[in-house]
C-alpha cells in the first residue's frame, strides 16, 4: 500500500502513481507522483487539458482516483476530507456563486457549510474575508450581478474563510485585470510568510515564475519534472550570444570551437555553448580578428524550460 | 467518498511530523446544524420558491370565489362534480381546507415538491456551487440529509400555505360553524379545525414519497432543469398508471395510491387503514429512494 508522506515527513500534498481515467475513458493523469513541501509556493504548469483540474479534483476528494493514492496534510483522500479540508482552502475551476445570494450571503453559506467553523464568529470571519480580497463595499450586491474579477475574488475570499494550512488555487488570475493580479500575487507572498503552503496551478509562466519557490510541470497527464524554480531553469542551458559587426567571421570561427545550432541574425550570432572554457572562445573570436562588441550568456527562461519540456506545439493533446 | 469519512477531532498532523496545527478548533456537534439553518432560509429566499408558495397560496382564493360566484343565485355548488367536499363549502367555510387540500394534492403540491427536491443537488452541480459545498467540506451524507430535511420542510410549508390560504378565504366568504362529517355525524368547529390540522400533517406525508424520488432523480444529473422534469414527468406518468385498470395488481405500490385516504379523517369515528397503509408507503418511498440517493452521491465523481 503506498504510503507517500510518511517518507518525508514535511511535504503537505504527496501522490503516488495517481491515475484517473475519466468514464469516457480518457486517461486524465497518469501515474503522478508529485511531492509539495511544507511552506513553499509551488507552481503546477501544464497546457490545456495536462490534468491539473483532475489531479486538484483528487486532492480534494471531489473524484475517486482510478488507481493509486494521494495524501493531503498527511491523511489519505479521499477518505479523510472531513478531517483534512477544514484546513484546505480551494478555487477551483474558477469561482462559483449563488447568483441569487449577496455577496456577503453566498460566504455565509459556504461558512455554515464547514461543520467546523463556529457560528458565533461567522460575521466577522466573512467580513475579515471579503475585507482582504477588496470586496467590503460590494458585499451587498448580488452576486450575479458582480464582474469575473470580482466573482474570481468573492471565490478566493470563500477560500480564505479560516486560516489555512494549504490553499489551492486553479488558475486565480483568470479573468482578472494587472491590477487584480499584482494583488493576487502579492496576496500569495503574504499568505506564504504567514507559513501557508500554496497551491497553484496556472499556464502563465511568469506568474510562476514570479510567486512560486517550486514548480511541477504536467504535459498529457504525466508529470515532466518537479523541483525548486531555480533548478528548473538552471536545467535549460543559456545561450551564446555574440554582438559583432562581422557576424559572418564570427558565426565561422564560432562553429570551429564547438558551438552549434549557430543563428546570425544582423549582428548578433547565437548558438549552443560547448562544454570548454567560453574565455578560450572569446580569444579565439579576437584572435580571428573578429569584432566584439558584447559576449555573453543568455540565462534560460523558465518559458524556455517550459517549452524544452513540453514541446512548441500549441495543440492540445486529444 | 464519505464511505469511511473520519470523524471530527482527528489529529491531521498524524504523520506529517513538521507540519504545524495553525488554530485548533473543537467544533461543537451543534455547529452541524448552520447548513441546515442556511439551506432553508436560502431556499425560502428564492424567487422560484416564493413564486410556487404563491400559486399554492392563490388556489384556494380561486375555488373560493367561484364556489361564491357560482353559488349567489342560490343554487348548489359542485352539482355532483368537482373536488371533495365542494357541495358543502357554502354551508362551512372550514371546507374550502379540506376542497383546497384536495384539489391541490393530486398535481400543483407534488409538482412543487418535484421541483424543490429534483433541483436540491442538481441545481447546485449546475451552478458549479456543489464543489465548493463539499470542500467546505459539508460532507456528502450531510449535505443530502440537509438536502432531504429541507424537502420535507417544504411539504409541510407548501402544505400549510394551503391550508392556511383556504382558512382565510372560507372565513371572508362563507360562514363558519358546527360541521358534518361524512358518516353524518355532527362536530364543533373547535374539533372541525383540529381534524384539519390532521388532514394538512397527512397531506403532507403524503408527499414524502415522491421528495425521495425527487431528490434520488437529483443525484443522477448536474443539469436542474432536467431533474425538475423528470420528477414531475414520473409524477404525471404514475398519476395515468393510477387509473389503469389492467394495472390493478401494481396500483397499491405506487406513491399516490393512498393520496386521497386523507379524507378518510372526516370519517366519525376515523378510519385508520389506508391512512396508515399510506404512511407505510411513503415510508418505503423514503428508505427505497433515500438510500439510493444515498448510494448514488456518496460515489459519484464531482466534476461539473
Ligand atoms: N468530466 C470529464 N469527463 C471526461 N473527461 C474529462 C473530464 N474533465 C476533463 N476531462 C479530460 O481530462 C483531460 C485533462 O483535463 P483537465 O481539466 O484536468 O486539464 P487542465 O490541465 O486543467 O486543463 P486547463 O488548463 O484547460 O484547465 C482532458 O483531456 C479533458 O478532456
Ligand atoms: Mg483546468
Amino acid at each position: 500500500m503506498a504510503e507517500p508522506s510518511t517518507a518525508e515527513p514535511d511535504t503537505v500534498i504527496a501522490t503516488r502513481a495517481l491515475t484517473k481515467r475519466y468514464r469516457g475513458g480518457q486517461l486524465a493523469v497518469d501515474g503522478l507522483d508529485l511531492s509539495v513541501p511544507a511552506g513553499s509556493v509551488f507552481g503546477f504548469l501544464g497546457p490545456n487539458g495536462s490534468g491539473k483540474t483532475t489531479t486538484i479534483r483528487m486532492l480534494m476528494g471531489l473524484i475517486e482516483p482510478t488507481s493509486g493514492a494521494a495524501r493531503v496534510l498527511g491523511q489519505p483522500m479521499p477518505r479523510a476530507t472531513r478531517t483534512v479540508l477544514p484546513h484546505v482552502g480551494a478555487l477551483i475551476e474558477g469561482p462559483a456563486l449563488y447568483g441569487f445570494l449577496s455577496g456577503r450571503d453566498n460566504l455565509l453559506r459556504y461558512d455554515s457549510a464547514d461543520p467546523t467553523a463556529d457560528p458565533r464568529t461567522r460575521r466577522t470571519r466573512v467580513a475579515a474575508a471579503l475585507d482582504r480580497v477588496g470586496l467590503t463595499a460590494a458585499a451587498g450586491k448580488k452576486a450575479k450581478a458582480y464582474s469575473l474579477g470580482m466573482k474570481q475574488r468573492l471565490g478566493l475570499a470563500a477560500a480564505l474563510l479560516q486560516p489555512r494550512r494549504l490553499l489551492v488555487l486553479d488558475e486565480p488570475t483568470n479573468g482578472l485585470d494587472p491590477q487584480g493580479m499584482r494583488e493576487i500575487r502579492s496576496l500569495v507572498r503574504e499568505l506564504a510568510s504567514e507559513g501557508t503552503t500554496v497551491f497553484l496551478s496556472s499556464h502563465l509562466l511568469d506568474e510562476i515564475e514570479q510567486v512560486c519557490t517550486h514548480v511541477a510541470v504536467m504535459a498529457q497527464g504525466r508529470l515532466i519534472t518537479q523541483g525548486p524554480v531555480a533548478e528548473l531553469a538552471a536545467g535549460a542551458r543559456g545561450r551564446l550570444v555574440v554582438t559583432t559587426p562581422d557576424p559572418g567571421d564570427a558565426a565561422r570561427v564560432l562553429k570551429e570551437q564547438g558551438v552549434s545550432d549557430v543563428v546570425v541574425t544582423e549582428d548578433r550570432v547565437t548558438g549552443e555553448p560547448p562544454e570548454r572554457d567560453l574565455a578560450e572562445v572569446n580569444a579565439a573570436l579576437v584572435t580571428a580578428g573578429v569584432r566584439v562588441r558584447g559576449f555573453g550568456l543568455e540565462r534560460a527562461s523558465l518559458e524556455d524550460a517550459f517549452v524544452a519540456l513540453t514541446g512548441e506545439g500549441f495543440d492540445v493533446a486529444g | 467518498m464519505s464511505r469511511a469519512e473520519t470523524t471530527d477531532g482527528t489529529d491531521v498532523t498524524a504523520g506529517t511530523g513538521t507540519v504545524e496545527v495553525v488554530g485548533v478548533r473543537k467544533p461543537s456537534p451543534l455547529w452541524t446544524l448552520g447548513l441546515l439553518r442556511n439551506e432553508l432560509v436560502t431556499t425560502l429566499r428564492r424567487w422560484r420558491t416564493i413564486a410556487l408558495l404563491g400559486v399554492l397560496a392563490a388556489v384556494p382564493v380561486l375555488v373560493g370565489i367561484a364556489v361564491k360566484i357560482e353559488t349567489s343565485d342560490g343554487a348548489s355548488a359542485g352539482g355532483g362534480g368537482g373536488p371533495a367536499f365542494i357541495a358543502q363549502i357554502t354551508n362551512n367555510g372550514l371546507f374550502l381546507v379540506f376542497t383546497a387540500l384536495a384539489a391541490t394534492l393530486p398535481f400543483f403540491l407534488p409538482m412543487a415538491i418535484g421541483v424543490i427536491a429534483g433541483d436540491a443537488i442538481a441545481g447546485e452541480a449546475n451552478a458549479g456551487t456543489l464543489r465548493y459545498l463539499l470542500v467546505a467540506p459539508a460532507g456528502r451524507t450531510r449535505l443530502l440529509l440537509t438536502k432531504y430535511a429541507t424537502t420535507l420542510a417544504f411539504c409541510v410549508i407548501a402544505t400549510l400555505v394551503v391550508a392556511v390560504s383556504a382558512l382565510i378565504v372560507g372565513a371572508l366568504l362563507f360562514p363558519l360553524g358546527e360541521l358534518t362529517t361524512i358518516s353524518g355525524t355532527r362536530i364543533s368547529f373547535g374539533e372541525g379545525l383540529g381534524r384539519a390540522f390532521l388532514i394538512a400533517l397527512a397531506v403532507a406525508a403524503s408527499l414524502i414519497g415522491i421528495a425521495a424520488l425527487g431528490l434520488f432523480v437529483s443525484t443522477l444529473t448536474n443539469s436542474g432543469i432536467a431533474a425538475m422534469a423528470t420528477t414531475v414527468g414520473l409524477l404525471i406518468t404514475i398519476q395515468i398508471l393510477d387509473q389503469i385498470p389492467q394495472l390493478h395488481s401494481l396500483q397499491p405500490y405506487f406513491f399516490s395510491h393512498y393520496w386521497l385516504s386523507f379524507a378518510d379523517l372526516m370519517r366519525d369515528p376515523v378510519y385508520w387503514d389506508d391512512l396508515y397503509r399510506n404512511l407505510g408507503l411513503q415510508g418505503l418511498y423514503a428508505a427505497v429512494f433515500g438510500t439510493a440517493a444515498w448510494a448514488r452521491f456518496t460515489t459519484k465523481d464531482i466534476t461539473a
